[in-house]
């Protein structure tokens, strides 16, 4: 079982710098062609002051650091028994190519089901820019079958 | 891209419907590196089957990547206020994803004019693999 005692715990922060050839990458990965997405005139055309992250691009920030590695060994819970149960973002501001975005989580809850068969763990994230605006929230629910 | 707006779009309305070609290893190996997700059981078959999978399957963040293109696709990003997805379902190799979407509600939210959206990923057997629910202000 997952110790409840990491309940309230929180991460290190992870600082994620946006860089345009990244943001093009992830265009590629996930078959993106709206060229705002990859093309620095067509982002400004559109109003953004460069290429904007996708919606779910800020995922990469605790991934990048091992912040989320790093969780899942103290809560010892086993990449191969992981599976990610929901996520959610609410946006406040874009995020955009220069920006330097910093996400920073606790651990809001730990709670099981089935009889300890399934457990989940519950993230909550706040992402904030270099001027230290609010650009989204994140809410993460991480399941580890046993 | 034509902006819907508030008062042409009604509640059962559709969103144009993202139709992906089916997941490969490639598309997962690219995925990989450009999401930050270097967990190998999407990328290396034999850590896949040594965790009980008969192969290497999608990430989830990439169908909700998917879902999140189908609703770029339709109204702006900077629209977008919320975005949630449940994780239903593996997505494997050969699962060939269709994104779709309808709006189901139309409400004030935080002194704007939103339309709420049920989200949908299902592959070509009609299995659904992601169930969500956007939020977008609408002009």
């Amino acid at each position: 079982m997952i110790d409840k005692k990491w309940i309230g715990h929180e991460l290190p922060a992870s600082v994620l710098p946006i860089e345009r050839s990244r943001l093009q990458f992830f265009a590629k990965a996930i078959g993106e062609t709206d060229p705002i997405y990859t093309d620095q005139a067509a982002a400004r055309d559109a109003g953004y002051p460069d290429l904007p992250a996708p919606p779910t691009f800020l995922f990469a920030a605790e991934l990048d650091s091992g912040a989320s590695d790093r969780l899942l060994t103290d809560l010892q819970i086993p990449i191969a028994k992981l599976l990610h149960g929901e996520q959610s973002f609410s946006y406040h501001r874009p995020a955009c190519a220069g920006d330097t975005v910093t996400v920073r989580s606790t651990v809001s809850d730990i709670y099981d089901k089935k009889n300890g068969a399934l457990e989940f763990v519950v993230k909550t994230s706040r992402a904030t820019n270099q001027r230290d605006e609010l650009v989204a929230e994140l809410r993460t629910v991480i399941v580890c079958r046993r | 891209m034509t902006t819907p707006t508030f008062d042409t779009v009604q509640v059962g309305d559709e969103l144009p419907t993202l139709q992906l070609p089916p997941v490969d290893r490639t598309t997962l190996a690219l995925f990989a590196g450009a999401s930050g997700d270097h967990n190998p059981i999407h990328i290396d078959t034999d850590v896949a089957r040594r965790a009980g999978m008969p192969d290497v399957f999608a990430q989830g963040m990439l169908g909700m990547a998917w879902l999140g293109r189908l609703l770029t696709g339709w109204a702006p990003q900077s629209r977008l206020r919320r975005f949630d997805a449940r994780f239903q379902g593996i997505t494997h190799l050969g699962n060939a994803m269709r994104c779709s979407g309808r709006v189901v509600e139309k409400l004030d939210q935080d002194g704007e004019r939103c339309v709420r959206i049920e989200l949908q990923s299902a592959n070509q057997f009609g299995q659904t693999k992601i169930v969500g629910e956007a939020l977008v202000a609408l002009p």
